[in-house]
């Protein structure tokens, strides 16, 4: 099914999140949406799934105009959708999944599972998709998950099918077989929106490629563009996608971890006799898909989650932090950037000044006796905030109202301007724009090279890639293998996977 | 980016937006329309305006006459008794409403400051009234059953008051740190077992219970060296409880806005995961929290306890702990907003017998308060009613007050 969006506007208050957008998808294609967040992508796709209606342009499908006044419209015309957090219930099977929303009945209202098992399995078959009717949802990895939701919208006669950042979650071999499963899709007919911010997805899968930047179209390109290309159309300028490092010179180790275990928040043990070293001067990756305990080995090193009773030890400079208060942990030398800023590394509520003394309260620069040091803090909150390049009106903005990408950088200057041996940084540029990623990044190979440790977490293989000195891969809880930095992406992929090395 | 963006000029349509859209806009009209509300009351249960609806359609003048003069009279009333009284026979009689409003107040914004310290910090002290009690059996042992010399003596009782409120903070705050225990829970059931405890002492001649109370629950009166001086000399009751008040309420400015302390208990009530993050002790703080929020509330102990020229007795806490909700809800928890709603409960307080003395309930005064909450606790419902613009995203306001004390830093 062909489908062409023309002159879409829609605004919010004063804001265009999305300002004329023309767009057209051949039946059969497969066309990336590519942009930075907040660019409007997912608006549009809204716009398209009934969720928001347009201001002004049309919706056409096959040439003919359409109205959508809810999802079920849009459905209901062919056009099918997957979100990036899965809309599934857990405790279901997949068929129950599958008919949840529009269930076969046999006469009285008793509900026809079988007929929703035949179909998932006539799908599946279909398209090669290896799923059991039968499993339940939570049984399953979420590549499996991820193909459930594709079912689901091609069980509704999905002749348009819209994935939303489809690979944030997924394996790199996972992601390898979601491309397969997308040019079979589009080969049968099926024509596909792709929105995502990676670069080499696109290149690999995208048939035509639309750019979109601040609510506008800003070109079009075809998948043997660069990447440095299209980096710089996203953006609006020149992007350097490249991180240049010094030549490694490691010193004394900082960080010792020796065997430790740590349980979750659901009492499983999430980090399972864990060791490994990071040296003065250099930069340890944790690799692997989100979920494999990296979070709870971060939270552990830093005493804000225990240690389970087996455990080592974690020395950081030589003293041992094991059961040390987390305030005693910063003191010791290490500053930390957690992966949820919102939830741990920000009060939104407080002023970007406030948030820069949130673990300084205690002593000078910002304290004086027990009142706050109010000059000195201003005058450093506007030096850090030119020095990081935060995008405010001024330090007195609340930091809930600046962009993610200016929230990780105020959290990056608070952290980068304490005396530290050791940078712990949790998945720092998630939901953060191209230009800022760019900065941050640089930051932390400035401190690697200013002869601080580094231990970086993160699930983005591109980003372990540019800037580990050393990749350590965890796999359900456990360090699977610690590699060099020029391991190749298939590799580290099986590793991801749990192969070991 | 920052020096460039202070020289823009300021869109005031956008500042006075977000004052429309602000806190403080919402605050008044919702006290313009409890107002409101309690004159609908005093309308509706006033016996001319009733007889007069009978006849509505032949004289529908009269009815609106009747309801006119009800709500003149009502709150004219109110005005008469806790501010101004134009028609008092002498000059002392004239002002003597608004004395009496500083003296009721007193406690109100001490308690109020209390609870609102706890709302600052994400905690709900419901406990106020056992607080308070705490803080009256402690100051009153000291008050009646020690021996001090002048000024010293009651300067000990108001430190007693403020000790023995925050012992029962902390306990709460210990509870809740080491047990997890729901504060809500904890402070309302204290309250039980402290309201009954007081009375076991007043039951006791070796206790608290005073000489001449023969078998009632009540103590002896404070001691002359104990008791709170008056301010304005024997003809007014006012005494330095109001002035105490005051105190706390630059000691809360202080601690809460320019304080470290201040700081994290902010930081904890906002975020508690991000404070956590940043090496804040987060069990700590809620116990300094529930002690430091029983300490303001052991204030208003203090004044119970040490400006009553009778005994004090179980009831003494004249229910402060909770009207200090309504207070800190009203202020919103900040040190000029409670000192405003502690003055304007307290002209309630003091303005309630003489609405009774001109034949309306003064319960009227009580719907007025209950109404004030309710339309501050429902934000959504005020904008409606007004048609005020929702919650901005623009900081215009704030870069105005930036430059203004960052003019008044320069010179």
């Amino acid at each position: 099914m062909k489908l062409e969006l023309k002159g879409i506007t829609k605004r919010f208050g004063n804001l265009v999140a999305n300002d004329s957008i023309n767009l057209v998808v051949q039946s059969g294609e497969i066309h990336s949406l590519l942009g930075e967040n907040g660019a409007g992508k997912s608006t549009l796709m809204n716009v398209l799934y009934g969720l928001y209606s347009a201001d002004e342009g049309q919706i056409l499908l096959d040439d003919k105009l359409v109205n959508f006044s809810g999802p079920g419209d849009a459905m209901a015309a062919g056009i099918g959708m997957v979100h990036q957090h899965f809309m599934l219930i857990p405790v279901f099977t997949v068929a129950e999944n599958v008919a949840l929303g529009h269930e076969p009945t046999k006469g009285l209202g008793v509900l026809d599972l079988d007929a929703a098992r035949k179909l998932v399995i006539e799908i599946s078959d279909r398209f090669g998709f290896n799923v059991d009717p039968d499993a339940l949802i939570e049984d399953l990895p979420v590549g499996v998950q991820q193909r459930v939701e594709i079912i689901k919208s091609l069980a509704r006669d999905a002749k348009i099918l819209v994935l939303d950042e489809p690979t944030a979650v997924l394996t790199p071999q996972e992601t390898d077989e979601l491309m397969e499963i997308m040019r079979d899709l589009a080969s049968s007919g099926t024509s596909i929106v792709f929105i995502t911010h990676k670069l080499r997805e696109v290149k690999a899968v995208a048939d035509k490629i639309t750019v979109i930047r601040q609510g506008r179209v800003v070109g079009q390109a075809e998948p043997s563009a660069s990447a440095g290309e299209l980096a710089s159309l996203m953006v609006g300028r020149e992007v350097d996608l490249t991180v240049i490092k010094k030549p490694l010179t490691p010193g004394s180790v900082v960080l010792k971890v020796d065997g430790i275990s740590v349980l979750d928040d659901r009492q499983h043990r999430s980090v399972n006799q864990v060791d490994f070293e990071v040296r003065a001067g250099e930069i340890l990756a944790i690799a692997g898909v989100q979920g494999n305990g990296q979070t709870e080995l971060a939270e552990a090193i830093l005493g804000l989650r225990p240690l389970h009773t087996d455990s080592g030890d974690v020395v950081i400079s030589g003293n041992s932090v094991r059961g040390k208060s987390v305030r005693d942990v910063l003191e010791a030398g290490v500053a930390y950037v957690p992966e949820d800023r919102k939830k741990d590394g920000l009060i939104s509520e407080f002023s970007i000044a406030e948030n820069l003394m949130l673990n300084g309260s205690f002593a000078r620069p910002f304290a004086k006796g027990f009142g706050i040091d109010f000059a000195n803090r201003n005058s450093l909150a506007d030096q850090r905030v030119r020095e990081f390049d935060v995008r405010a009106p001024s330090a007195a903005t609340l930091a809930g109202k600046l962009s993610g990408g200016n929230q990780q950088k105020v959290v990056l200057a608070r952290e980068l301007s304490r005396e530290v041996d050791l940078l712990i940084v949790a998945q720092p540029t998630r939901g953060v724009d191209v230009g800022s990623i760019e900065f941050i990044h640089e930051r932390i190979v400035e401190a690697r090279n200013g002869g601080k440790a580094v231990l970086l977490i993160s699930t983005e293989l591109d980003e372990v890639m540019a800037l580990a000195d050393r990749i350590a891969v965890m796999y359900r809880g456990q360090i699977v293998g610690v590699v060099g930095a020029n391991t190749d992406r298939v590799k580290l992929g099986q590793m991801m996977a749990g192969v070991l090395a | 980016m920052s020096k460039k963006s202070s020289r823009e000029p300021i869109a005031w349509n956008v500042a006075i937006k977000e004052i429309l859209a602000g806190g403080l806009t919402r605050t008044i009209l919702s006290v313009v329309l409890g107002f409101a509300v309690g004159a609908f009351f005093m309308i509706i249960s006033n016996r001319e305006f009733l007889q007069s609806i009978t006849y509505f359609l032949a004289n529908p003048l009269a009815s609106v006459r009747a309801a006119a003069d009800v709500v003149a009279v009502g709150y004219g009333a109110l005005f008469k008794g806790a501010v101004f009284n134009a028609d008092a026979a002498t000059i002392e009689g004239t002002i003597r409403p608004l004395t009496e409003t500083l003296r009721l107040s007193g406690p109100l914004i001490a308690a109020g400051l209390g609870i609102g310290l706890g709302f600052r910090v994400g905690l709900f002290n419901i406990g106020g009234t056992g607080q308070m009690i705490s803080g009256i059996i402690w100051a009153t042992f000291v008050a009646t059953r020690m021996e001090l010399p002048a000024v010293l003596h009651f300067i000990v009782a108001v430190i007693a008051a403020i000790i023995g409120a925050s012992l029962v903070g902390a306990f709460v705050g210990f509870l809740k740190a080491r047990t997890g225990a729901n504060e809500v829970i904890t402070t309302i059931m204290l309250n039980y077992v402290i309201v009954n405890f007081f009375a076991f002492l007043l039951l006791d001649n070796n206790l608290l219970q005073g000489a001449t109370a023969s078998g009632n629950t009540k103590a002896d009166p404070a001691s002359e060296t104990a008791r709170l001086p008056l301010l304005l000399g024997e003809s007014y009751s006012l005494h330095l409880g109001f002035v105490l008040a005051l105190v706390a309420v630059v000691v809360y400015w202080w601690l809460m806005e320019r304080s470290t302390i201040g700081f994290r208990l902010r930081a904890v009530g906002f975020n508690p995961s991000a404070a956590k993050t940043a090496g804040i002790k987060v069990e700590k703080t809620y116990v300094l929290a529930l002690a430091l929020s029983a300490a303001f509330v052991g204030v208003a102990g203090a004044n119970q306890a040490l400006s009553a020229t009778g005994g004090v007795t179980p009831t003494s806490h004249s229910n402060i702990g909770f009207d200090a909700i309504t207070v800190a809800l009203l202020g919103g928890s900040t040190a000029p907003g409670v000192l405003l709603a502690g003055l304007l409960l307290g002209a309630f307080k003091a303005g309630g017998a003489s609405i009774q003395a001109v034949g309306i309930s003064p319960d009227v005064l009580s719907i007025v308060q209950g109404a004030i909450v309710l339309f501050i606790a429902a934000p959504p419902l005020i904008r409606a009613i007004f048609r005020l613009p929702p919650p901005q995203n623009s900081s215009v306001l704030q870069t105005i007050k930036q430059r203004l004390f960052s003019w008044g830093a320069a010179k």
